[in-house]
């Protein structure tokens, strides 16, 4: 994803965020990418300078991640047995299509600095309410957009919750992720439904054609090109990028951040229901505790995509390579009999590295630019970087 | 909030004001949380007499212990404004290489020590990657959370640890008590007022809390930042680590799926318990109150006729109305707390 450098836009983003939860030292605490930059200038020339913003960009992480993806497809076309057969791509998509779906709201919402953790919940609500809908007699027609309707009021209570009476998201989607749940199973008890219409279950599970690409892609491949062009085109793009970086700058800017965190949960609320809808289809399930657990893989597939979770930093581009990342690694290592505990255990590391190895490769590229400002300085440049 | 980071109560009398109207909140905090649940208790007894049995309150104990026991260790954690998520996996492995010890006839205490020990080592990975890499512990944790429970599933694979397999002393302990009051109880009340004496009256306990409410504030001050994170980690999967002991001795039964999801009730009775996610304030009290009324309203609801389904809403409401109730109070105070500043100043003026 080609994506300008924030801090072009946005100057002020290189100043810690007020009462962020870091122990570093404030100059320890500003954006990557901008820390990076100062050390770049301190280099020298600005030719010089110029190459290696160039080398910096090729090595951001959400390029990396891309660049793994890519080397994980090619390797497994062609080195791993029955993976490149249309079968097996579209069962890796269509598994992987309810992350990728609420990776896209979840993307902006952390690029905001909020979280929602209440996803799942959600999901698992909107399908257990359109079980229970449909046993009523209802017609799916009605009820698909009941569901998504009350995907968006569960996304307003969280929302007005941390907006409104300024309550930390995490809390908030904690307990609701709680009361959904909880929700779902009072309004569907250990009832399974499984009897929707033939062709909405087609829909959910069928291929387009003769190719690997499941039906249900297309749509997801639309809103990702509104979510794109939303993010990284738009003046509402770059105010999430300025809240998640300063909220107290941001407010001063003119942003209505309250405003923009409302919509933004709500936009996730939307979209978990719809999820949830396509989970009870494509399983051809609908219980109370579908998609149990999928806010994990979800945070895990965005923070794995470089978003950084304290806010204001990260790409749409980032955090699809890191779902399908993720979904084609599982996907491998079951072809290849890897356990599925086993790839727990990838899963935790991958997220670890992830979160890892951008700050130490900054810590080393800092500690390279301090000594060689310290070689025709006075030890008053070191003290001044330290 | 602030107030309580001060290190030394010895201040105090600069300020007896201020301090006195947060120290009455944040002890009314606790008061609630207490009130609530005698209030649900003694409700439920008059519904249905059979509550309170003996065997009832035993039961309502035993339910506690171990909750209580990692909720203390994640509140420790909390108040220095990090969070451990792994806490579910290291109880399960924990809980596990205990039961495989005595399976193989070790002994009891050695298998406790055992748990203890490997929570702990598990404390020492989160702490140093959350205290040396500097990255969000939410993440970190998380990732560990994955880590371990895998390192767990391929270790036990399709095994389990039943009751049989262990010495009936071990299980014996888990069940019995001194009357009404389980053994377990009693070492987890134990552990509960060591950990509060530590966090109220040491300096590395106030260290916490100075670092909770602003980690730059206390690195200026001379804390040793990373050290004290580390050991709040070392504290909390030390603490998950007796507890997955003392879940093999009260269930003697364990598999892979042993503590699974269990870091979300943990964080839970957390927050219910009056510590908050933004660090620095709190108590281990609340928190085990906290731990308390959420279990105490599982064996509830069962007992006046609601069904079960109905818990894990209610759950997730009361943690709702928790933080909500927390947030308005606070807001409260801060407007006294300025207009008592406003009136004092005045009265110097004039």
């Amino acid at each position: 994803m080609a994506e300008t450098p924030r801090e072009k836009a946005l100057p002020a983003s290189g100043t810690g965020k007020p009462g962020g939860g870091d122990a570093e030292p404030a100059s320890l605490g500003a954006a990557g990418r901008g820390a990076a930059g100062r050390g770049a200038a301190v280099r020298g020339p600005a030719g010089r300078g110029a190459a290696l913003g160039w080398a910096r960009d090729a090595l951001r992480w959400d390029t990396v991640v891309g660049a793994l993806l890519v080397v994980l497809l090619l390797c497994s076309f062609s080195m791993v047995d029955n993976f490149g057969n249309a079968l097996n791509l579209s069962f890796l998509i269509g598994n992987t299509l309810p992350i990728a779906l609420i990776a896209l709201p979840m993307t902006m919402l952390v690029v905001s600095g909020e979280i929602d953790l209440s996803v799942g919940s959600t999901a698992g609500l909107s399908g257990a309410v359109m079980g229970h809908l449909w046993n009523q007699g209802m017609a799916i027609e009605t009820i698909i957009p009941l569901c998504v309707l009350l995907g968006l009021a569960c996304g307003l209570v969280n929302g007005l919750l941390v907006t409104r009476l300024g309550l930390p998201s995490l809390a908030v989607t904690i307990g609701t992720l709680a009361a959904y749940r909880g929700i779902a199973q009072i309004v569907l008890g250990s009832n399974s439904v499984t009897d929707f219409p033939q062709q909405y279950l087609n829909f959910a599970s069928d291929r387009i054609g003769g190719t690997f690409i499941p039906q249900a892609a297309v749509p997801w491949a639309v809103l990702l090109v509104i979510a794109v062009v939303v993010l990284h085109a738009t003046p509402v793009g770059r105010s999430l990028f300025a809240v998640g970086a300063s909220q107290e700058a941001a407010r001063f800017a003119g942003i209505r951040v309250k405003r923009l965190k409302l919509s933004m949960f709500m936009a996730t609320g939307t979209i978990s229901a719809l999820t949830g809808v396509f989970w009870a289809l494509h399983y051809a399930s609908a219980r109370y505790d579908n998609a149990t657990g999928l806010e994990l893989s979800v945070i895990a597939a965005v923070l794995l995509g470089g978003i950084d979770f304290d806010g204001g930093k990260g790409t749409l581009g980032g955090a699809v390579a890191g779902v399908f990342l993720l979904g084609a690694l599982q996907n491998v290592m079951s072809l290849v009999n890897v356990s599925a505990q086993s790839q727990t255990v990838v899963t935790g590391v991958l997220l670890v590295i992830s979160v890892l190895a951008p700050r130490v490769a900054r810590q080393v590229g800092r500690a390279r630019a301090r000594r060689k400002a310290a070689g025709p300085q006075p030890p008053a440049a070191l003290a001044a970087t330290t | 909030m602030t107030m309580t980071a001060e290190p030394t109560p010895a201040t105090a009398p600069e300020a007896p004001s201020t301090t006195g109207v947060l120290d009455r909140v944040l002890k009314v905090r606790e008061l609630a949380i207490a009130a609530v649940l005698v209030l649900m208790l003694t409700a439920t007894q008059l519904d249905n007499s059979a509550f309170l049995s003996q065997q009832g309150i035993k039961d309502l104990l035993l339910n506690a212990t171990i909750l209580v026991l990692v909720a203390v260790g994640q509140a420790v954690v909390v108040i220095t404004r990090n969070v451990d998520l792994s806490v579910g996996s290291v109880l399960g492995i924990s809980a596990f290489a205990a039961g495989d010890l005595l399976h193989g006839g070790g002994n009891p205490v050695l298998a406790v020590l055992v748990a203890v020990a490997l929570g702990a080592a598990f404390g020492v990975v989160n702490g140093l990657l959350v205290s040396l890499g500097q990255v969000p512990a939410l993440v970190v944790t998380l990732g560990t959370l994955y880590i371990i429970r895998g390192l767990d599933s391929i270790w036990i694979g399709s095994r389990q640890i039943t009751a049989a397999d262990l010495p009936s002393g071990f299980t014996t302990f888990g069940h019995d008590g001194l009357g009404v009051v389980p053994y377990l109880a009693l070492l987890t009340a134990v552990v509960l007022v060591a950990a509060a004496y530590f966090l109220r009256s040491y300096r590395s306990g106030r260290d916490l809390y100075a670092l909770g409410s602003s980690p730059e504030a206390a690195r200026l001050a001379g804390v040793p930042v990373r050290k004290r994170i580390l050991g709040a980690y070392i504290v909390c999967g030390a603490l998950a680590g007796l507890a997955g002991a003392l879940y093999l001795a009260r269930f003697g039964n364990v598999d892979s799926g042993t503590g699974n999801g269990y870091e979300l009730t943990v964080v839970s009775a957390v927050v219910v318990g009056g510590v908050a996610f933004t660090g620095g304030s709190g108590s281990v009290y609340g928190a085990a109150l906290g731990a308390l009324l959420l279990t105490s309203i599982n064996s509830v609801l069962p007992s006046i006729g609601v069904s079960s389904v109905w818990v894990q809403a209610i759950d997730g409401v009361l943690l709702l109305l928790a933080i909500a109730v927390d947030r308005v109070v606070a807001l409260r105070v801060a407007g006294l707390l300025r207009k008592r500043a406003a009136q004092t100043r005045s009265a110097h003026h004039g």
